[in-house]
C-alpha cells in the first residue's frame, strides 16, 4: 500500500474508446479473411527457453499438492497445438506476460495479436501485415529491407561476413552512449547497432519497414534456409514503426527433433548466465512429432499499434491502467 | 553508500558516474529484438552542466550521490567565495566561483537562491526564474515612449546588463527573467 494511491486511469476515455474500435476492426479484419478466434490458456505448466525472455510464475495447489504454472509469454505453443489438431487459420488477442521489461514502450503485461496461416509464405504473411496495418492504423504502405541490406545501407557492414571485433568497433565508433567495457557476444553487438544505429533512420521514413532474412543465430523458432544469394538465413521478419518494434512474424519451424535441440541450447545458455531452466513443453513437441502443417504466423503488440495510431509516447497512455498502479 | 540498480531508475534520481555527481533526466528501457535488454540514460553532470547519453545494463547498479536542493538566502562575497544562509537554521555555506558561474549576475542579498549541495557543499547555485532588481545605469530616459520599440541597454544592481525600453530610467526596479536576462516589466518599489 503506497501512501498516495493513484487509482486514476492511465488512459484518456478517448484512448479507451479507440481501442474498442480498434479491436473491433481487427476481428472484423479477421472474420472477412476466414480467420477463427480462438482463446488459450494463459496459464501452462511449460515455458519458453528464450535466454532474455523471463516468464512470471505462481503456484497451482491441489490437495495438499502444489505445482508451478506459468504465464504465457505469447499464445504460441498452445495456438500451434490447435493448428496440428486442423483448426485452419487462427487468431487470437490475449493479455501476454514479460517479467522484467517495464518503460516508456514495454509493460510487463500488455495486449498481444497473434495469428496463423497455414501454407501462407513469409512474405504473403508480411503483405497481410501491412494490409492490417494500413486498414487499421492508416498506416503508408510498408517497406521491406533484408538485415543484410540495412547494415549495408546503414553502416557499411557485409552482415554474413564481417568479424565480430569489426561489429563491437563501429558500435563503440557510432554509439557514444556506450562504453569501452561494454560486453556482449556477436548477436549482442547486431541487436545493439540495429536498435541504436539502425533504428532511429528507420523512424524518419514515416512508414512501416519490414525487415526479412535474420541471421540464423537469431532463428528462434524460425526455420532456417537458403535465401537467392545463396546464404544461411532465419525465415524471420520484424516490423518497424514510430520507432517501436511492433510485430514478430516467423516461417515456423515445423521439425520437432530440431526444435527440441533449440529448447536445449536455449536452457544450456540459461545455465550459463545463472539463470533458471525451463521446463520445455512436451505438449508442443508431442503436436509437432504428430505433424504442425506448415505455416506462417505473426504476434504483434496492441498496445504499440494503439501508440502508433494515437501518437502517445508512453504505453500507459494506451492501456486503461498502469502496470505499476495495477 | 547506498547504491542504485538499472530498475529504480527514474528522472530527477541522483548518482554518481566517474566521480562526478549526476541527475537522471530520461531513462529508457531498450529491449533489442528478443536480446538482452539495457537502459538508455540521458544523464546531466551536475559538475559541468552538460547533458550525456550512456548505456546500463539492465540490473548493473550505480553508487547514489549525496545530493539535496536547499533554499538559501544569499549573504556576501569575499572575492574568493560568494556565501549563503539557511535561512531557518542560520547554517553557512561557501560556494566557488564554479558554483555561481550561471547566477553570479543575479546575485542579491537576501533573496533566496536554490542551492545544490553535494556532499553538504555547494555545487551549483540557481537563481530564481524571476527577480525585482533596480537599474543603476542607462541612458537618460525617453519620456513618453513608451512604445517598447528600439530599447537600449541597462545596468542592474548585481552586474547584469539588460535590454530595456527607452523610458526606463536609473532608480527603477525592474523585472527580470533569469534564464533569458529579459526585461519583464516594471516593479514597484518593495
Amino acid at each position: 500500500m503506497t501512501n498516495n494511491p493513484n487509482w486514476q486511469p492511465s488512459a484518456s476515455l478517448e484512448a479507451l474508446q479507440r481501442r474498442a474500435q480498434l479491436l473491433a476492426e481487427i476481428r472484423r479484419f479477421f472474420e472477412h479473411r476466414g480467420v477463427l478466434e480462438v482463446n488459450t490458456p494463459i496459464l501452462s505448466a511449460a515455458a519458453p527457453t528464450a535466454p532474455y525472455l523471463q516468464s512470471f510464475h505462481t503456484t497451482f495447489e491441489l490437495a495438499g499438492q502444489s505445482q508451478t504454472r506459468y504465464l504465457h509469454t505469447s499464445p504460441e505453443f498452445a495456438m500451434k497445438r490447435l493448428l496440428a489438431a486442423g483448426s485452419g487459420a487462427i487468431y487470437q488477442l490475449s493479455p501476454v506476460f514479460r517479467n522484467g521489461e517495464l518503460g516508456r514502450q514495454h509493460s510487463p503485461e500488455f495486449f498481444m495479436l497473434e495469428w496463423y496461416r497455414p501454407a501462407f509464405s513469409l512474405t504473403e504473411l508480411m503483405t497481410e501485415v501491412d494490409i492490417l496495418m494500413q486498414q487499421v492504423a492508416a498506416t503508408a504502405p510498408a517497406v521491406v529491407y533484408s538485415y543484410a541490406e540495412l547494415f549495408e545501407q546503414f553502416l557499411q557492414l557485409d552482415v554474413h561476413q564481417v568479424e565480430t571485433d569489426m561489429l563491437k568497433h563501429t558500435a563503440l565508433q557510432r554509439i557514444p552512449a556506450l562504453t569501452a567495457d561494454w560486453q556482449t557476444d556477436r548477436d549482442g553487438w547486431l541487436e545493439i547497432l540495429m536498435s541504436e544505429v539502425i533504428e532511429p533512420q528507420l523512424s524518419q521514413l514515416n512508414r512501416p519497414v519490414l525487415v526479412t532474412e535474420f541471421p540464423p543465430s537469431q532463428a528462434q523458432l524460425a526455420k532456417i534456409a537458403i535465401n537467392a544469394a545463396g546464404q544461411s538465413v532465419a525465415m524471420r521478419f520484424e516490423l518497424y514503426a514510430g520507432g517501436m518494434e511492433l510485430a514478430n512474424g516467423y516461417d515456423e519451424l515445423c521439425d520437432a527433433a530440431e526444435l527440441r535441440q533449440r529448447f536445449e541450447w536455449d536452457n544450456q545458455t540459461r545455465q550459463q548466465q545463472g539463470k533458471p531452466q525451463m521446463p520445455i513443453d512436451e505438449n508442443l513437441l508431442a503436436a509437432m512429432q504428430s505433424g504442425l502443417p506448415a505455416c506462417c504466423g505473426v504476434a504483434l503488440g496492441i498496445d504499440r499499434l494503439m501508440m502508433l495510431s494515437l501518437a502517445k509516447d508512453n504505453i500507459n497512455q494506451v492501456r486503461s491502467i498502469a502496470f505499476t498502479e495495477s | 553508500m547506498a547504491s542504485y540498480s538499472t530498475n529504480e531508475f527514474k528522472a530527477g534520481l541522483k548518482f554518481m558516474l566517474d566521480g562526478d555527481p549526476c541527475s537522471i533526466i530520461e531513462n529508457e528501457f531498450v529491449k533489442p529484438g528478443k536480446g538482452q535488454a539495457f537502459n538508455r540514460v540521458k544523464f546531466r553532470n551536475l559538475k559541468t552542466g552538460r547533458v550525456n547519453e550512456r548505456t546500463f545494463k539492465t540490473n548493473e547498479t550505480v553508487e547514489s550521490a549525496d545530493v539535496v536542493e536547499v533554499e538559501l538566502e544569499y549573504s556576501y562575497s569575499d572575492g574568493e567565495f560568494w556565501h549563503f544562509m539557511d535561512p531557518n537554521t542560520f547554517e553557512q555555506y561557501a560556494a566557488d566561483a564554479n558554483a555561481i558561474t550561471d547566477s553570479k549576475d543575479w546575485l542579491k542579498e537576501q533573496y533566496l537562491y536554490t542551492v545544490t549541495l553535494w556532499n553538504g557543499a555547494p555545487l551549483l547555485v540557481t537563481p530564481p526564474n524571476f527577480v525585482n532588481l533596480e537599474v543603476v545605469d542607462t541612458d537618460p530616459g525617453v519620456r513618453g515612449d513608451t512604445s517598447g520599440g528600439g530599447g537600449k541597454p541597462a545596468k542592474l544592481e548585481t552586474g547584469a546588463v539588460v535590454r530595456v525600453p527607452l523610458f526606463i530610467e536609473i532608480g527603477e526596479i525592474l523585472r527580470v527573467d533569469t534564464r533569458s536576462a529579459a526585461y519583464v516589466e516594471r516593479a514597484k518599489k518593495e
